[in-house]
C-alpha cells in the first residue's frame, strides 16, 4: 500500500515549539485520512528547527466505494412529499427511487452509490486545509501574501505512492506553494536542493545533507557526545533535559563543543553560573565528580561543523560567557552590599494584588502567622518572625530580578553572608516548598512555620477576595499551596486545627482592607495632599479601622461570612486531601466519611482515622459491621420517611424484649464509651477494636429480631435501637459515606 | 551575492570592519546600497531605538513598497552606567533595515551583510533563535528571532505584523543591528570604549572611548540625578498636547485626507523620550507607567492612522 511523505519547510521555527506542532501535523492529517476511509498502518512525525515532516505509511490507495440509502415517503404520498424528497436525494425523477416494504407498507429508498476517489486526490484537499488551519501558538504573515505560518514558509515536499514504484507528487497550491519533491539541506553547509522520493531516501538525503530529521536523535547525539566530552577530562555533565530538548530544537546537525572560563567566577554560587549559562546561552555546566562542584567548563552545541574545528566558535561563546559572568558577578557583588532587612522599606511601595495589598503588608502576615505558628511545630519564635521577615527580601535582589528561579536560594546565600542563624537562612530557600508534586517539603521547624504561614496567607487571602480556583484555571497557584501545606503537616506530623489557623489570618486580613481604605478615604477627603501628616494619618487610619472592625455591624457580617468561607477552605483541603491519598492508594470515600464528622480540621487526625478505618474495613468483621450499618441505615430511611420523624434517643430498656436485642443494647453501651475512650487518646485502631465487638451482635439481632414488629412501642424502640448502632459508628467515621 | 562584495578589496586598511566602528558602519551601508535600499542618515530627534525613526514606524504602513537602511542613535536613559560598564550604554547606535515588502530571501540577504562585514557563515554558529518584537509604546508587534552568531546575540530580525495598532500589509521586514555589540565582536574587544572607531593603528587612532566616554558621564549624571522633572512633565503635556493638535488640523480637509502626519508624529516621539528620561529619573510609579505608555501609544496610533491618509500611506 503506499506512503505518503510530507515535508513543510520554512524558516526557523521557534524550539519549544517543534514538538507540539509534529504532534498536531500527524494529528491533523491522519484522523482527516480516517474520517475520509483511508485506514492507514503507522504514521510518524518529526520537527527540525526548519521542517515538519510526516510519513504515512500504508495508506489505501482509492477510498471505499459509499453506497447510501436515504429513506423517503410511502408509495402513494402526496405529491408535494415526493417532490420533496426528489430535491433532497438529488433524483431527476422517482423512477430513480427503488420501492421496499416494511411492516407499514411500501415506501421509496433512495441509492446513490459514491465511487471513492484516489487516496492522492483527497490528500491533495487535505494539504491545504490543514496548513491553512494549524494551530501554531503564535503565527504570521509575510511579503504580500495571507497566508499564515510560524514563520514564513518556503516549500511543501508531498509525494505518495507505493514502495516498489516511483511515488507521484500531490498536487496543490497554497498561496503560491505547490506540492513538490524538492526540500534543501542544511542552511550553511549543504544548501542545495535535494530531490526526494519516499521517506526512507529522504531521510537518507537529509543525512547526507547534514541535517538529523529526528529531534529524539539529536537529543542523544547530544547527551552523549556531551558526556564524552566531559568524562575526557574527568568531568561529569550536569545534565538538564529541558535545556537539552531546547538545544536540540535549535540545531539540524549538532555538534557538541567545550569551553572554559575564569576560575574566579566559581567564587559566585554554582546555581547562579548555571542560571547564567543556560538561561542566556543554553549551554551545559559541568561537575567534579569528586567534589560535586561546578568546574569552569561548559558545554555548547553548535549548528555547523566549522572549517576551523570550531575554533572561533569556541572562542566566540567564552567571550560571551565572560562578559554574562561579569554581569552575574557584579550583581551578586551589588546584592551582597545591602543587608536583606534594609530592602524592606521597599515591599511597601510594591503591590502584591490590589484587593489583598502590598507585598510589606503580606510579609507582616506572614510574619505573625509563622510567630503563632512556631511552638506547635516545634520552632524557636524567635526565629520563626526573624525567617518570615526576609523570607522574601530576595525578590528584590539584583540576581533574582535577573533569574527569577534563584528566588529564595539566593535569599538563603545573602543571608547567610550577613550572619543570619542557618535555620533562618534556609527558610528563605524552604518555604516555597514544596513546588511540585516531585519537590522535597521543608525538614526545618523554622522552615515549615514560614512555609506554612506563606501558604495559609495565600489560601485565604485570595479566599476572602473570591479569586478561587475554577476548573482547570488557577491563576494563583491555589491547589499547589494547600497540597504544600497538606504535605508539610503529615510529612512532619504537625498537629494543627486549620480552621483556626486561617482565623488568625482572616483577621489580619480585615485588619489590612479596613486600614487600606481609611487611608484611602482621608487622602481623597483631603484638599491638599501635599499637606497632608503621613505619620498622623497612618495613626488615624490604624485606630480607625481597630474601631471599625470593633463595631456590631462588622461582627455581624462576619459571623456568617467566616464559618463560610471557612467550611469553603477546608472542602478544598479535603478535596486536596483526596487527590494525595489517593496516589498514596487510599480510598477516597474513607476520606469523606472522616470529614463528615463535626469538626474535624485536624489533617494528621483526620489522616489516621482514615488509615484505622481503611485496615478496620479490610477486616472480616469491619466488612459485617459496614453491611450491618448500612442495613440499619437503610431501614432506618425508609420507616423515617414513613413515620415522617426520627427515632434519635436512647432506647427504652423497659421494651428491650429479646435477648438479641438486649445484647445489642448492651454492646451499643460498651463499644460507645469504648471508642470514645479510644478516640480521645487518638488511638483510632483501638476505637476500631472496640467497634469490632459490635458485629455479632449486632449480626444476630439482625438474623433473630423483626423491627417492624406490630406492636408500635416495640417497633419504635428496636427502630431506636439501630438509629444507636449508626450513633455509635460516628464515633470513627461516618458510615453512610463509605461505598461498598 | 558577489557583485555586492567586490568593493571590499579596494577598500583601505582603516575601514575593515573588523578592525574599525566606522568601517563597519560603511560596510553595512554599501551592502545594503548596493540590494537597493535608500541609504538615509540618522532622525534629527532623540529616539529609544531606530524603530522610531518615521521611516520604519510610518513607512512600515500602507501598500508603497519601501526599502530603507540607516544608522540610528538610539537613547535609552536608564541604560546609562556612568561610563563604568563595560557594555552599557544611554547612547548607542543601531543600524536599521526596513524592506517592505520582505523579500522571499529575507535571510540570506541577511546572512550576506554579515560576510559583507567579515563573519564568515562556514566559521561561525550563526543561529536564528525565536525572538517575539513588541513595542507597548508604537502599538507594534512582530515575530523573527534574535541573530546569534557563536552564542552572542547581533541582530534582531522582526517581520512587523502591526505598527501604529495597524496590521502591516504587505509585511514588512526589519533587521536591527546593534552595532557596538557587533563591532565589539569582530574587533575582538570586550569594553565597547576600547573599540577602535577609526581603524587607524598609529597615533592617529580613535577609540569609541575617545568619542563617547565623556558624553556617557554627562548624560548618566543628566538622566539620573539632574534632569529637570519639573520641566519634563511639563514637556511631555505640551508635547502630547501639540501632537493632538496638529493631528485635527492635518484633517482640514476632511478625514479622507491628511496632510500633517509627519510633524505630528515627531510630538509622538518628543513625548516618548521625555517618558524615557522620567522613568530614568525615577520619578514615575509602577502604576503610573502604565499610564504614560498608553498616552504615547495613543498618540502613535492616531499618526499611524494619520499617515494612512497621506500620498507615501497610500491614500488617494
Amino acid at each position: 500500500m503506499p506512503d505518503l511523505l510530507l515535508e513543510l519547510f520554512s524558516e526557523e521555527i521557534p524550539a519549544r515549539m517543534q514538538a507540539r506542532a509534529a504532534d498536531d501535523l500527524k494529528k491533523m492529517i491522519t484522523d482527516r485520512l480516517v474520517a475520509a476511509g483511508l485506514v492507514y498502518e503507522g504514521a510518524k512525525a518529526f520537527a527540525t528547527p526548519r521542517r515538519l515532516a510526516l510519513t504515512v505509511h500504508g495508506v489505501p490507495a482509492r477510498q471505499p466505494d459509499l453506497k447510501e440509502e436515504r429513506k423517503g415517503p410511502k408509495v402513494g404520498a402526496p405529491e408535494q412529499a415526493i417532490a420533496g424528497f426528489l430535491r433532497a436525494a438529488g433524483l431527476a425523477s422517482i423512477d430513480q427511487a427503488t420501492v421496499q416494504a416494511d411492516k407499514k407498507g411500501d415506501f421509496y429508498v433512495a441509492v446513490t452509490e459514491k465511487a471513492g476517489r484516489a487516496a492522492i486526490d483527497v490528500i491533495a484537499d487535505m494539504i491545504p486545509e490543514v496548513v491553512r488551519g494549524f494551530p501554531w501558538p503564535k503565527s504570521m504573515r509575510w511579503g504580500t501574501g495571507r497566508l499564515a505560518w510560524v514563520r514564513p514558509l518556503h516549500s511543501i515536499v508531498a509525494t505518495f505512492g507505493p514502495e516498489t514504484e516511483e511515488p507521484e507528487i500531490v498536487t496543490f497550491d497554497i498561496d503560491g506553494i505547490a506540492g513538490g519533491n524538492v526540500t534543501r539541506g542544511h542552511r550553511f553547509m549543504a544548501p542545495g536542493e535535494i530531490t526526494v522520493k519516499r521517506f526512507d531516501d529522504y531521510v537518507a538525503a537529509l543525512e547526507r545533507a547534514k541535517v538529523v530529521l529526528d529531534p529524539a536523535r539529536r537529543m542523544d547525539m547530544i547527551r552523549a557526545d556531551a558526556k564524552d566530552l566531559a568524562f575526557a577530562q574527568g568531568y561529569e555533565l550536569v545534565e538538564d533535559e529541558v535545556l537539552l530538548a531546547e538545544v536540540a530544537g535549535l540545531v539540524e546537525w549538532p555538534v557538541t563543543l567545550m569551553g572554559e572560563f575564569d576560575r574566579a567566577f566559581l567564587d559566585i554560587p554554582g546555581e547562579v553560573i548555571r542560571a547564567t549559562i543556560r538561561a542566556n546561552q543554553k549551554c551545559f555546566v559541568l561537575r567534579d565528580p569528586t567534589t560535586a562542584k561546578l568546574t569552569n567548563k561548559f558545554i555548547l552545541v553548535a549548528n555547523i561543523e566549522a572549517s576551523d574545528g570550531g575554533k572561533a566558535i569556541v572562542a566566540g561563546n567564552e567571550r560571551v560567557i565572560r562578559a554574562r559572568l561579569s554581569d552575574a558577578k557584579f550583581f551578586y557583588d551589588t546584592d551582597l552590599k545591602t543587608k536583606l532587612e534594609d530592602r524592606l522599606p521597599k515591599f511597601s511601595q510594591i503591590v502584591f494584588h490590589e484587593k489583598l495589598g502590598t507585598q510589606a503588608e503580606r510579609i507582616e502576615r506572614i510574619t505573625a502567622l509563622a510567630k503563632e505558628l512556631a511552638p506547635l511545630v516545634g520552632a524557636d519564635p524567635a526565629k520563626a518572625e526573624r525567617a518570615a521577615q526576609l523570607c522574601k527580601a530576595d525578590l528584590l535582589t539584583e540576581v533574582v530580578g535577573e533569574f527569577p528561579e534563584l528566588q529564595g536560594l539566593m535569599g538563603k546565600y545573602y543571608a547567610l553572608a550577613q550572619g543570619e542563624d542557618e535555620a533562618v537562612a534556609q527558610a528563605s530557600e524552604d518555604h516555597y516548598k514544596p513546588v511540585g508534586p516531585k519537590d522535597s517539603v521543608p525538614a526545618d521547624p523554622v522552615s515549615i512555620a514560614v512555609a506554612l504561614a506563606d501558604k495559609i496567607d495565600t489560601l485565604v487571602g485570595f479566599w476572602v477576595i473570591d479569586e478561587k480556583p475554577t476548573g482547570s484555571k488557577d491563576p494563583y497557584a491555589l491547589r499547589r499551596a494547600a497540597l504544600g501545606a497538606i504535605r508539610i503537616l503529615l510529612d512532619a506530623g504537625i498537629r494543627i486545627r486549620l480552621t483556626e489557623m486561617w482565623e488568625s489570618t482572616f483577621g489580619r486580613l480585615q485588619f489590612s482592607a479596613a486600614f487600606r481604605e481609611f487611608i484611602a478615604n482621608y487622602v481623597k477627603a483631603a484638599k491638599d495632599i501635599e499637606k497632608l501628616n503621613l505619620p498622623g494619618l497612618l495613626t488615624a487610619a490604624n485606630d480607625a479601622a481597630q474601631i471599625y472592625l470593633k463595631s456590631a455591624e462588622v461582627k455581624a457580617r462576619e459571623k456568617t461570612r467566616y464559618p463560610e468561607l471557612s467550611k469553603g477552605l477546608l472542602d478544598f483541603f479535603a478535596d486536596r486531601l483526596k487527590v494525595q491519598l489517593r496516589e498514596q492508594g487510599a480510598r477516597h470515600d474513607l476520606v469523606d466519611a472522616v470529614f463528615a464528622l463535626e469538626g474535624q480540621d485536624d489533617l494528621l487526625m483526620i489522616v489516621r482515622r482514615v488509615e484505622a478505618l481503611g485496615k478496620f474495613l479490610d477486616t472480616d468483621d469491619g466488612k459485617n459491621l459496614l453491611a450491618g450499618v448500612k442495613r440499619a441505615s437503610n431501614i432506618l430511611r425508609i420507616e423515617e420517611k414513613k413515620d415522617g420523624k426520627s427515632f434519635a434517643g436512647a432506647p427504652d430498656a423497659a421494651l428491650l424484649k429479646e435477648p438479641e436485642e438486649k445484647a445489642l443494647a448492651a454492646a451499643i453501651e460498651t463499644a460507645k464509651a469504648d471508642a470514645s475512650a479510644a478516640v480521645a487518646k487518638e488511638d483510632f485502631a483501638a476505637a476500631m477494636s472496640a467497634m469490632a465487638k459490635l458485629r455479632p451482635t449486632v449480626d444476630a439481632f439482625f438474623d433473630k429480631v423483626t423491627v417492624n414488629a406490630d406492636d408500635k412501642a416495640l417497633r419504635e424502640n428496636r427502630l431506636t435501637l439501630l438509629n444507636e448502632i449508626r450513633e455509635a459508628t460516628r464515633a470513627v467515621a461516618d458510615f453512610s459515606k463509605i461505598e461498598g | 551575492m558577489a557583485d555586492l562584495l567586490a568593493s571590499n578589496d579596494t577598500r583601505p586598511a582603516n575601514l575593515d570592519p573588523a578592525r574599525s566602528f566606522q568601517g563597519l558602519i560603511l560596510a553595512l551601508q554599501q551592502y545594503w546600497a548596493s540590494w537597493g535600499c535608500v541609504i538615509l542618515q540618522p532622525y534629527d530627534m532623540e529616539v529609544g531605538a531606530g524603530t522610531f525613526h518615521p521611516a520604519t514606524t510610518l513607512r512600515a504602513l500602507g501598500p508603497k513598497p519601501w526599502n530603507a537602511a540607516y544608522v540610528q542613535p538610539s537613547r535609552r536613559p536608564k541604560d546609562g552606567r556612568y561610563g563604568e560598564n563595560p557594555n552599557r550604554l544611554q547612547h548607542y547606535y543601531q543600524f536599521q533595515v526596513l524592506l517592505k515588502p520582505s523579500p522571499p530571501d529575507l535571510q540570506e540577504l541577511y546572512l550576506g551583510s554579515l560576510r559583507a562585514i567579515g563573519v564568515d557563515p562556514k566559521l561561525h554558529d550563526i543561529r536564528f533563535v525565536e525572538d517575539d518584537w513588541e513595542s507597548p509604546t508604537l502599538g507594534a508587534w512582530g515575530l523573527g528571532w534574535e541573530c546569534w552568531c557563536d552564542g552572542m546575540e547581533v541582530s534582531q530580525f522582526t517581520y512587523f505584523q502591526q505598527v501604529a495598532g495597524v496590521e502591516c500589509d504587505p509585511v514588512a521586514g526589519e533587521l536591527t543591528y546593534g552595532l557596538e555589540r557587533l563591532a565589539m565582536y569582530v574587533q575582538g574587544v570586550d569594553r565597547v570604549y576600547d573599540l577602535n572607531f577609526n581603524g587607524r593603528t598609529d597615533d592617529k587612532k580613535v577609540t569609541y572611548g575617545d568619542v563617547f566616554l565623556q558624553a556617557e558621564r554627562e548624560y548618566s549624571k543628566h538622566n539620573f540625578e539632574v534632569a529637570d522633572t519639573a520641566m519634563l512633565f511639563e514637556q511631555f503635556k505640551m508635547a502630547e498636547a501639540a501632537c493632538q493638535k496638529y493631528l485635527a488640523a492635518g484633517y482640514s480637509a476632511g478625514a479622507a485626507a491628511h496632510d500633517m502626519a509627519l510633524p505630528a508624529y515627531d510630538q509622538c516621539i518628543k513625548a516618548s523620550h521625555v517618558f524615557n528620561l522620567l522613568d530614568a529619573r525615577g520619578v514615575i510609579s509602577v502604576t503610573e507607567r502604565q499610564g504614560y505608555i498608553l498616552r504615547v501609544r495613543e498618540l502613535a496610533k492616531a499618526c499611524g492612522a494619520a499617515w494612512l491618509k497621506t500620498e507615501a500611506g497610500g491614500a488617494g
